[in-house]
């Protein structure tokens, strides 16, 4: 044991060094996150760098992967190389292929582990190590609406990647962040009449749903619409998002008195519960003298894929379709561009995620372009109402009230008997954007509150 | 009684040699230093964690930026607070993370209901953690061994389905609890900040320093939690050294033995979880203050594993191991992981391509997603030839270079230290 004696000089020691730790708070003035220029990471030299931070494990992860191919595409196209893609049917031509405002565009990327607290710290990590202008990505509309509530707060633009709920661009809507994929409330229009025409309007419903604000969104979407014609709503149960084995979920469905299952569930979640419903025979049960019936409301390749050949016959909505343009014409131009881009760097078709994806992206650099800024409310003034066309999906319109991209909606099947495994799905039906259209204060919206717009400084 | 099996255990003389050397606010000796090194790493880590110039390559290992030193001391509290109950009893919960989770949604509560201010919302957490570790502690206490981790384990597991479904309106399940402008904030005062701050000064306010090529973040939020884990570690070494921890530790090394004096354990096991259930909820609301949102995963069983293993990586028993230990697993989890085919080939990009991507090919699993590959091997490792952990290591280092060299070397000395203790 040491015997040594503290002293009084070295309490005062000791003392005056605590006293000086104590003091440091008062060399902070608030300036927070900013920089020279006003506003957070502001480029400095030759390069900016964006931020991808996507699922890469989890129910969502081949989304993700999906996703993080179509940035790189994107980056490359922005910064002049490959083909170009999407950059010549643009309507907007203020990109060159030089970068943005001249200068290199570079990437990081992060794994949001579909979880809001990963994906937050993973964009903090981007935010504050790596010094990123914009986060863009997520499969899950819980991530996205936490990581955009995180870039309004810390000052940097939000291009939301696949996100679905309506509280993205509803209850939770900011400022700073961005949507172009479609929402809930556009499925349930766009599905409503399609559902009408295959199944008539006498019809009892059974909803599994993903237990998040995206479930919960579309779940309420479809049973109005549903509802709207004269269908009943036996039940509504929740499932959490981490699960992998839905047959208990599934085993009351036949019991209840439904004839027709809605599996409000995405990728991982959506392959598992629609094989086991299959596995229960629900696809040839009968149910008060009719066809029991399966309706998926967000549909995509990726899952398709995963399912298999139990998707066959199966409904469901889309943001895009890499056959659009092949099938419905030139209105959607920008389609064939970007899939053969995409389909001869990896060898196979885009999905819808990473379709948005690279849409999003292009349209952030055209519009730091278009503004000669990268100061995030010069950027969200270039958006706000913004029209554009040739990205894929015909005339889109950035709505300044809500951020939220209107533009026709895709309602699909799954094939009888696909050709090859990428064309897996057709297309029912393209529902024009006048029908999917709502007033930014429906009431499935209301409650969120844009905001200022926060540059950071 | 207390008093009496103190005596026994350390002995009257020692008591009396102790009382005799004058401390500083009631530490001794080594405690000084072990303080002191402590207090320096906390509040220079900006600039011991940032030893890379930002523009070199080597800048991507560099830690010293805000949201990850939070981690190291959040995660430093609560691991300190995990080896109270674990290292000095030996009572291994799997379940703690279940505190933190609690920690965290009180004070996003707090910030939903009255405001922005931390204060509030740190001593929310930590009152709610106490009460929720007191209900868990007293009935899975009443097993030991085995049988408590898989009580904790259940329960923890309980709460965490809990969070994530049952409770959705409390805790808004998956997509986490946050604050809306739409709360009522009932002390919010209008020019306050709306994000969390203390007493006006943001969590987030980051003053960059820059010299030369180097650039170093000072900021708010680091060292407010800077200065709470100091106080933790501070109240740590008061436990450690104090005749409760004396208990504490006689329950480790034979409780039957105590039992069999007529002594009831049981009280100073529930007073240690509940200290330690404290920590986690005051780790859980720090990490809720830097980040107003509070997931269901904080509660899941990997978090607390996790704690588990900063815990026996730094050192089990040892004060400052389990701080070591969540710096070492932080890192890796956040520099590791970021590492990714891109940057191998960066670094291997002056060798001949073929060599390149094999060479690529061969480190890719450890890197990256394979974080945690690495992180095991590592903890392997540590657990077969340190046994005590990182801190075991740097004393076998120190004594490689001390001169008052023993010819038995560490574990003689450990083993002589153990004995005094």
């Amino acid at each position: 044991m040491s015997s040594s004696n503290y002293s009084r000089r070295r309490l005062l020691k000791t003392g005056a060094a605590t006293g000086a730790a104590l003091a440091t708070p008062t060399l902070f003035t608030g300036a927070a996150w900013a920089q020279e220029q006003g506003f957070t990471n502001a480029p400095t030299g030759g390069t900016v760098t964006l931020g991808f931070n996507v699922p890469q494990t989890g129910p969502y992860a081949d989304e993700g992967a999906d996703e993080l191919r179509a940035f790189e595409l994107a980056v490359e196209h922005l910064n002049g190389e490959g083909d170009g893609g999407m950059l010549s049917t643009f309507s907007s031509q203020a990109l060159e292929g030089s970068g943005i405002l001249g200068k290199r565009v570079e990437y990081v990327t992060g794994d949001t582990q579909t979880k809001s607290d990963a994906a937050r710290a993973s964009a903090r990590s981007m935010i504050e190590k790596d010094g990123v202008i914009m986060i863009s990505g997520g499969s899950s509309s819980g991530v996205a609406v936490a990581v955009q509530g995180l870039c309004q707060e810390a000052g940097i633009i939000f291009m939301a990647g696949l996100t679905h709920s309506n509280d993205t661009t509803g209850k939770d809507r900011k400022a700073n962040g961005f949507r172009h994929f479609f929402n809930a409330y556009q499925s349930a229009a766009a599905m409503g009449p399609v559902l009408e025409s295959l199944y008539g309007n006498d019809r009892k419903a059974y909803h599994l749903t993903a237990d998040y604000t995206w479930g919960w969104t579309t779940q309420e979407s479809m049973q109005a619409a549903t509802e709207a014609l004269g269908w009943e709503t036996v039940n509504n149960v929740l499932t959490p998002l981490a699960s992998t084995d839905f047959s208990s979920y599934i085993a009351p469905v036949l019991q209840s008195g439904a004839d027709v299952l809605f599996l409000n569930h995405y990728g991982g979640n959506m392959v598992n519960s629609l094989t086991n419903a299959v596995q229960f025979g629900l696809k040839e049960a009968q149910a008060n003298g009719k066809d029991f019936q399966i309706v998926v409301p967000l549909y995509s390749e990726l899952m398709a894929r995963g399912a298999g050949q139990n998707i066959a016959g199966i409904p469901g909505s889309q943001n895009w379709d890499w056959k659009l343009e092949n099938q419905l014409g030139e209105k959607y131009k920008g389609t064939n561009d970007f899939v053969q881009a995409f389909g001869e760097k990896y060898g196979f078709p885009p999905s819808q995620a990473a379709h948005t994806c690279y849409v999003q992206t292009l349209l952030y650099a055209d519009a730091v372009q278009r503004a000669g800024s990268f100061n995030p409310c010069a950027v969200v003034e270039a958006l706000e109402g913004f029209e554009f066309d040739g990205l894929g999906n015909g005339p889109t319109l950035y709505r300044a009230e809500d951020h939220q991209c209107f533009k026709d909606v895709v309602v699909v099947r799954g094939k009888e008997n696909p050709e090859n495994e990428f064309d897996l799905v057709e297309i029912v039906e393209v529902t024009p954007t006048e029908a999917v259209t709502y007033p930014h204060d429906h009431p499935m919206f209301a409650g969120g509150e844009l905001g200022e717009c926060n540059p950071g400084a | 009684m207390t008093d009496q099996t103190q005596h026994t255990a350390a002995g009257p003389a020692t008591t009396r040699a102790r009382r005799k050397s004058q401390g500083v606010l009631g530490l001794r000796g080594r405690d000084i230093t072990l303080m002191g090194i402590v207090l320096f790493l906390t509040l220079a880590a900006p600039f011991i964690l940032n030893p890379f110039p930002a523009t070199s390559g080597m800048a991507q290992f560099n830690a010293g930026y805000p949201d990850l030193m939070q981690r190291f001391v959040i995660f430093g509290i609560f691991a300190i607070g995990f080896n109270i109950l674990f290292g000095l009893t030996g009572y291994l919960s799997f379940g703690h993370a279940a505190f933190l989770g609690v920690g965290s949604y009180s004070a996003v509560w707090m910030f939903k209901l009255l405001g922005y201010n931390i204060v509030p919302g740190l001593v929310l957490s930590v009152i709610v953690a106490g009460l929720f570790s007191l209900v868990i502690g007293y009935i899975s206490l009443r097993r030991s061994g085995i049988y408590f981790s898989i009580l904790t384990l259940a329960f923890a597991q309980m709460s965490f389905a809990l969070a994530y479904s049952v409770l959705t309106p409390i805790t808004n399940g998956e997509t986490g609890l946050q604050v809306y402008t739409s709360d009522p904030q009932y002390l919010q005062s209008a020019d306050a900040p709306s994000i969390p701050h203390l007493f006006g000064l943001e969590m987030r306010a980051t003053e960059t320093l820059r010299l030369g090529g180097w650039s170093f973040d000072l900021n708010f939020g680091y060292y407010v939690c800077a200065v709470v884990m100091v106080l933790a570690f501070y109240l740590a070494i008061r436990i450690f050294r104090s005749p409760f921890g004396m208990m504490l530790r006689a329950v480790k090394s034979n409780q039957q033995r105590m039992n069999y004096t007529g002594l009831n354990s049981r009280p100073y096991t529930l007073a240690a979880f509940v200290i330690s259930g404290m920590y986690a909820g005051l780790a859980g609301g720090l990490m809720a203050s830097m980040d107003p949102l509070a997931g269901a995963e904080r509660m899941q069983w990997t978090a607390s594993g996790e704690v588990v293993l900063m815990t026996i990586l730094g050192g089990a028993g040892t004060l400052i191991g389990p701080v070591l230990g969540a710096g070492l697993i932080k890192y890796f989890e956040n520099i590791f992981s970021k590492i990714n085919d891109g940057v191998l080939h960066q670094w291997f990009a002056f060798m001949p391509d073929g060599i390149e991507d094999l060479l690529v090919g061969i480190v890719h699993p450890f890197v990256g997603k394979g974080w945690h590959l690495t992180l095991g091997l590592l903890f392997m490792l540590v657990v077969i030839f340190l046994p005590g952990g990182l801190v075991e290591g740097g004393q076998r280092i120190a004594s490689v270079f001390r001169r008052d060299r023993k010819a038995g070397g560490a574990e003689a000395r450990a083993a002589a230290k153990r004995n005094v203790e």
